[in-house]
């Protein structure tokens, strides 16, 4: 059972590109591939996590001691991981908008190839 | 290729990737194990450094390179939406449409939301290096704050107080006042981003050296980049349209 | 593991599911916000305040009200399109 969090984010990782792939419009693809990101947050997490560890804070009541903590070097890589990929989300759905001003569809299967 | 085509690929991928992603699980470390290297590292050189947040040390003072580098991704895919999302020859802005009634009920909670979310936002930012926050954090809740005019309000409300033009500025001076300190930090300490102002005791407001500082530039240009980013998609919505159309 | 945390990750392995299989854009939006709840829900259980707080402002209002935006545009767009292509086939042809 020590692995069943991993498994949960192999399992997001996975759904998430399934979703990918059977997208009918590029606006799910966008969605679908914010959720498989979250799995590796869900991975990088559960990797530094501790049981009965505390978070990595040193101020106010409850100071706990130093080798206590939960690991802070995933959670400040997830950190800003989290608010940049909205930023590239934002311009993929940018992108969506600009295909539909375009071709005037959002469908995957019909935007074929690339039209000089 | 097709869908099915697509759907049948996918799966023989997924029954290759799906056992190996099982015997890495259950090779690397326990969940919950007891020993963490990098966090013995990280904890010790956090409180040599006087700062009680350990993670807001390792984004701004340990591996402050790494965050220049994320804000730059920020400030490029900021710019990307920009040119992306601008009207084309074919459409214009057009005033927005007068909105309905809001309910006095939301209006007047909005009203008292606002400087309470701003305040906090702010607050978050502030004491980054003490208590879970930072720029990160604070910038977004003070960009999304910011909204609560438009959920409460008209989008005039919200235009009125969101100079695009002077947001976009603040951004850029937000990112080169992190770098700038990096190239005072070269300066002073032979280092780039070298922390170079006093550390102070543990847990003060002014400790920390320029962890709060680059805290301040980060949530500052987040929070101005943030707002440029949603007006972008709120203006494809709500004020550009193609020409011609009856208003 | 606590029963906490193991509730908390099996609602985001429950949620992420749901979000991939609903069908309408419109729909997803709103359970993209429920599932970054669930995933700030979980952040704090596993003792990541900080993340949790990013995750929330990010992934439960920002992202969904940019696809929301997203979607409603392009529906705007496919409707205009779709009355200038009839209203010039009603055109008396020359």
């Amino acid at each position: 059972m020590s692995v069943y969090a991993y498994c949960v984010a192999g399992w997001v990782l996975l759904i998430g590109s399934f979703g990918i792939v059977r997208s009918r419009n590029l606006i799910q693809t966008v969605v679908c591939f914010s959720v498989a990101q979250s799995g590796t947050y869900l991975l990088l997490l559960a990797v530094g996590y501790e049981r009965g560890g505390v978070p990595p804070i040193f101020s106010g009541p409850g100071t706990p001691a130093p080798k206590h903590v939960v690991d802070p070097v995933v959670q400040a890589m997830t950190l800003t991981d989290i608010v940049v990929s909205a930023t590239v989300t934002a311009l993929l759905l940018s992108l969506a908008i600009q295909i539909h001003k375009r071709t005037g569809t959002l469908d995957p299967d019909q935007l074929r190839a690339l039209k000089g | 290729m097709t869908r099915g085509a697509r759907t049948a690929l996918f799966l023989v991928a997924a029954a290759v990737l799906g056992p190996l992603l099982w015997n890495v699980f259950h090779d690397i470390p326990a969940f919950g194990q007891i020993q963490h290297l990098y966090r013995d590292l990280a904890v010790r050189a956090s409180l040599e450094q006087s700062t009680a947040n350990v993670v807001s040390s390792i984004n701004f003072d340990q591996r402050a390179l790494d965050t220049l580098g994320e804000e730059s991704i920020f400030v490029a895919s900021v710019t990307g939406v920009m040119i992306l999302l601008r009207p084309d020859s074919q459409e214009r802005r057009y005033l927005p449409p007068a909105s309905g009634a809001v309910l006095e009920a939301v209006r007047l909670v909005g009203y008292l939301m606002l400087p309470v979310t701003l305040v906090l936002g702010a607050e978050t930012v502030a004491h980054g290096h003490l208590t879970p926050g930072g720029g990160f954090q604070g910038g977004v809740v003070l960009a999304t704050g910011l909204h609560v005019l438009y959920v409460s309000g008209t989008y005039q409300a919200l235009d009125r107080l969101r100079p695009i033009g002077s947001l976009d500025i603040g951004e850029a001076v937000g990112a080169a006042a992190f770098g700038g300190m990096g190239v005072a930090g070269m300066a002073v300490g032979g280092a780039f981003l070298f922390n170079l102002l006093p550390k102070g005791t543990l847990g003060n407001l002014f400790s920390a050296g320029t962890v709060p500082l680059l805290n301040v530039a980060v949530g500052f240009e987040i929070g101005c980049g943030m707002v440029v980013l949603l007006a972008q998609f709120l203006a494809q919505e709500i004020t550009i349209a193609k020409k011609g159309r009856p208003e | 593991m606590t029963a906490l945390v193991l509730v908390s990750v099996t609602l985001v392995g429950i949620a992420a599911t749901i979000v991939v299989l609903t069908h309408r854009p419109e729909n997803q939006a709103i359970m993209l916000s429920v599932f970054g709840l669930a995933l700030t829900v979980m952040f704090e259980v596993l003792q990541a305040p900080d993340v949790a707080l990013s995750q929330l402002g990010v992934g439960a209002v920002v992202v969904p009200l940019m696809i929301m935006l997203t979607y409603r545009r392009v529906r705007r767009h496919a409707g205009e399109a779709e009355s200038a292509a009839s209203s010039q086939s009603e055109q008396p042809s020359p």
